[in-house]
C-alpha cells in the first residue's frame, strides 16, 4: 500500500536544474550588455567586464548554492529574475558612468586632470548588490518560517512607524529633491521607508489573519456595500492614517500612494470583498481632492498641472494663482527681467506671486523614450545622460532609450513574472498568513513598478519611487534582495511536499515535519 | 566598429533578452504541465508487463480534449481489478453507499466518499466532504482538483486510476 504512491512524481519538485540554467542565462545576458556598452561607448570589450560581470557571477553562484542547499523547492524563477534585473541596471550604471569610459580613463593614464561630475557609479552600485544579495542569502539561511514574523507583528509595525519617522528627526534627516526620505549615517545615506515598506506588510498581514473573518462577514449592510465594525477597523486605520500623515510632512507621495495600494489591497485580499476596492478608490479621490485644496500641499497641485500639461514648464514655469502657467525658461521676457542668470526663473516666478516648477526632466525623459523608439539606439549608442538623474529615477527611459521598446517589453516582462511568481506562492502557500504576506509583498512589488513607470511616462503624475533593481541605490536594492529572499523561502514552504506519514494506519500518525 | 556591426550587435542583444524571456515562461510551462508527463512516464514504467501499448503518450497529454483517459482503474483495494469505460461519460461516485458506482467495503471511506466527473474534456475528483479525505498523488483534495492520466486517487485503502 506504501509503495505505489512513491511512484508518482510529486507536482512540485526541486527545479534546481532549471533555476542554475536560467541564472548561467542571466548572466550571460547581463555580461553581453556590459560587452555592448563597451564596444560601442568604447569600441572595445570593457575592462571591467571581468571585475563587474565576474563580480556579479560569483555573488549569483553563491546565492543559488543557499538557495539550492537551503530551500530547494523554492520556485526556480525568482533568483534569476531579480539577477538579471539587477544585472541591467548594473550595464546601464556602468553606460552611464562617465568614469568607466575609456576616453576617461587614457585621460587618467597620461596625467591629465579629470573632472566626472556624474553621480552614477558602477562601482557603488556593485557593493551594494553584493551587500543586497548577502542579505538574500541571510534572508533565506535564517528565516527558517516564515510565520514566525507572525509573532513579532506589533512590534514590526512600530518598527515600520519609527523607520518612517526617522527622517523627520533633525540632525539624522535631510531633504533631498523636495523630499525628506532620508537619513543620515556616517558616510550612508539610506532610505528607511524600503524597509518600512516590507515591515508594514508584515504588520498587515499578520493583523488581517486575526481578524479577516470578523471584517469579512460581522458589521453593517448599506446598499451593496458590507461595512466592518469600527473595533476591527481601527488599528489598523490608525497605524495607516498615521504612516500617511509622516508621508505628507515628508512630501513623498509616491510613498503614500504605494502604501495606500498596499493597505487595500491586502485588505481585499484578506476579505475577498470588492466593497473594500470601491471604499480604497473612493478615500483615494477623496484624498486627492483635499490634497489639491489644501495650501500647505501645493506642491500635489503642481504635479497634477505638469502632468496634465508639461510643455510650459520646460526649463522652468511658473503656476499663477489664477491657473495660468506662465514659461519662465532662459531667453523669455521674464528670465531676462530678472537678471538673466541661474535662478532668474525663480526669482520671476516669486516676484509674479506664482509657484515654480521644472518639467524638463520628465520631458527629456520622454524625448529620451522618443528617439528610441521600437528598437532603441543600441546600448552605448543613445545620449541617455541627457536627462537629469537618468541612473535612478529616470533610468526606464534611459533604458527605452537605448533599447527601445522591444527591450522596455522585455524588463516589464521580468517584473511581471516575479509578481505572478510570487502570486502563485501566496495560491499555494498552505498557511493564510503566508498568502497575505507573499500576496501583500508582491503587489506591493508591482504597485512601485507600476507608480515609477507610470511616472516617467506621463501616465500617471510623476512621483518619487526607486525602480526595483534597476535603479542606482543601496536601500532600494537591500530592501528587494531581502523581498526576494522572503518570496524564495515562502515559495520553499508552499511547494515543498506535506509531511509524509511514517505509519500507515491509525488515529494517530508519527509525521516528520523536516 | 562600423555602423552595421553595431546594429548587428543590437539586434541580437535585443534578441537575448527575449531568449531570456522565453526560456522563463518554458519553466513555468514545464511547471504546470511537466508534473503530469512526468506522472505518464511513471505510471507507464509501474505498468510495465503491458509495454506495447501507447506508443506516443506525450502527445495523448499534450491534446486532452479529444482523447482523454478512456477508462478507470481500481488498483488497490477490495475493488482492485475493476475497470470502468469511461466513454459513456456521467458521474462516478465511489464510497460505501449501495448507489455508489464504486461500492468499497472499508473502514476508512464514508459512504459517499468522492466523485468524479469529465467536465471540458478532463476529468475532475472532488470530496464530497469525506471523513478520511481523498488524495490525489500525495496531496489530499480539498477542492475539485483535475485528475492527470496515471496519478493515484487514493480513497480509504481503495487506490483507483485514470488511464488512456
Amino acid at each position: 500500500m506504501s509503495a505505489a504512491p512513491d511512484q508518482v512524481p510529486l507536482p512540485n519538485q526541486p527545479r534546481k536544474a532549471a533555476c542554475l540554467a536560467l541564472l548561467v542565462f542571466a548572466m550571460v545576458m547581463t555580461l553581453a550588455a556590459f560587452a555592448e556598452v563597451g564596444l560601442a561607448r568604447d569600441g572595445r570589450i570593457p575592462a571591467g567586464l571581468l571585475g563587474y560581470g565576474g563580480g556579479l557571477a560569483v555573488l549569483a553562484g553563491a546565492a543559488y548554492y543557499v538557495q539550492a542547499r537551503f530551500a530547494p523547492y523554492a520556485d526556480p524563477l525568482l533568483l534569476p529574475l531579480a539577477v538579471a534585473l539587477n544585472g541591467l541596471g548594473l550595464a546601464m550604471i556602468y553606460r552611464l558612468d562617465l568614469s568607466t569610459s575609456r576616453d576617461v580613463q587614457d585621460a587618467i593614464r597620461d596625467g591629465k586632470k579629470v573632472v566626472t561630475s556624474g553621480l552614477a557609479s558602477a562601482g557603488t552600485q556593485l557593493q551594494w548588490t553584493f551587500v543586497g544579495i548577502l542579505l538574500f542569502a541571510l534572508t533565506v539561511l535564517f528565516l527558517k518560517d516564515s510565520k514566525i514574523l507572525q509573532r513579532y507583528m506589533y512590534t514590526l509595525g512600530a518598527c515600520a512607524i519609527i523607520l518612517l519617522l526617522l527622517p523627520i528627526v533633525p540632525g539624522l534627516g535631510a531633504e533631498i529633491n523636495g523630499a525628506r526620505v532620508w537619513i543620515f549615517i556616517g558616510p550612508f545615506s539610506v532610505q528607511p521607508g524600503e524597509f518600512a515598506k516590507l515591515l508594514l506588510v508584515v504588520f498587515f498581514a499578520g493583523y488581517l489573519v486575526n481578524k479577516r473573518q470578523a471584517m469579512s462577514l460581522v458589521g453593517r449592510k448599506i446598499g451593496p456595500l458590507a461595512l466592518p465594525r469600527g473595533r476591527d477597523l481601527g488599528p489598523i486605520m490608525v497605524i495607516w492614517i498615521f504612516g500617511l500623515g509622516i508621508l505628507f510632512v515628508q512630501k513623498d507621495l509616491g510613498t503614500a500612494l504605494l502604501y495606500f495600494g498596499l493597505f487595500v489591497s491586502m485588505i481585499y485580499i484578506a476579505t475577498q470583498r470588492i466593497s473594500w476596492v470601491l471604499i480604497g478608490v473612493g478615500m483615494l479621490a477623496l484624498g486627492i481632492l483635499v490634497a489639491t485644496q489644501l495650501p500647505f500641499l501645493g506642491h500635489v497641485n503642481q504635479r497634477l498641472s505638469i502632468w496634465q500639461n508639461p510643455e510650459p514648464y520646460f526649463d522652468g514655469g511658473c503656476l499663477l494663482d489664477s491657473g495660468k502657467v506662465v514659461s519662465v525658461a532662459p531667453g523669455t521676457e521674464p528670465y531676462i527681467a530678472a537678471g538673466n542668470t541661474v535662478g532668474s526663473g525663480l526669482a520671476a516666478c516669486a516676484e509674479m506671486g506664482g509657484k515654480f516648477a521644472d518639467s524638463a526632466q520628465l520631458m527629456k525623459g520622454l524625448f529620451a523614450l522618443g528617439e528610441g523608439g521600437v528598437l532603441g539606439k543600441g546600448l552605448g549608442q543613445g545620449e541617455p545622460w541627457r536627462t537629469p538623474l537618468a541612473f535612478s529615477d529616470f533610468i526606464f527611459d534611459s533604458m527605452g532609450e537605448e533599447l527601445g521598446l522591444t527591450g522596455l517589453m522585455v524588463i516589464l516582462l521580468l517584473y511581471a513574472l516575479i509578481v505572478q511568481r510570487g502570486m502563485k506562492t501566496a495560491v499555494s502557500a498552505r498557511d493564510p498568513f503566508l498568502k497575505l504576506f507573499a500576496g501583500g509583498v508582491s503587489f506591493v512589488l508591482a504597485l512601485q513598478v507600476f507608480v515609477i513607470v507610470g511616472g516617467v511616462t506621463r501616465l500617471i503624475p510623476l512621483t518619487g519611487l526607486t525602480t526595483p533593481f534597476l535603479a542606482q541605490g543601496g536601500s532600494s536594492l537591500m530592501a528587494n534582495w531581502i523581498l526576494i529572499g522572503v518570496l524564495v523561502r515562502m515559495s520553499h514552504q508552499a511547494r515543498q511536499p506535506a509531511p509524509q506519514a511514517i505509519q500507515d494506519e491509525g488515529m494517530t500518525q508519527v509525521v516528520s515535519l523536516r | 566598429m562600423s555602423e552595421f556591426t553595431l546594429t548587428l550587435i543590437k539586434l541580437a542583444f535585443l534578441a537575448v533578452l527575449w531568449l531570456f524571456v522565453i526560456a522563463a515562461v518554458g519553466v513555468i510551462r514545464a511547471d504546470l504541465f511537466g508534473s503530469s508527463r512526468a506522472a505518464a512516464r511513471a505510471a507507464a514504467r509501474s505498468r510495465a508487463p503491458r509495454p506495447a501499448r501507447r506508443p506516443r503518450p506525450q502527445r495523448a497529454q499534450q491534446a486532452p480534449q479529444p482523447r482523454g483517459p478512456r477508462q478507470l482503474v481500481v488498483t488497490q483495494g477490495d475493488r482492485a481489478g475493476m475497470t470502468i469505460d469511461l466513454a459513456t461519460g456521467g458521474t462516478i461516485t465511489i464510497g460505501r453507499a449501495n448507489d455508489a458506482t464504486i461500492v468499497v467495503s472499508d473502514d476508512y471511506a464514508s459512504s459517499r466518499h468522492a466523485r468524479l466527473f469529465a467536465q471540458d474534456g478532463q476529468w475532475i475528483v472532488e470530496d464530497l466532504g469525506s471523513t478520511n479525505g481523498t488524495y490525489l498523488g500525495r496531496n489530499k483534495v480539498n477542492q475539485p482538483t483535475p485528475v492527470p492520466p496515471g496519478v493515484p486517487i487514493r480513497i480509504g485503502k481503495t487506490v483507483i486510476e485514470l488511464r488512456p
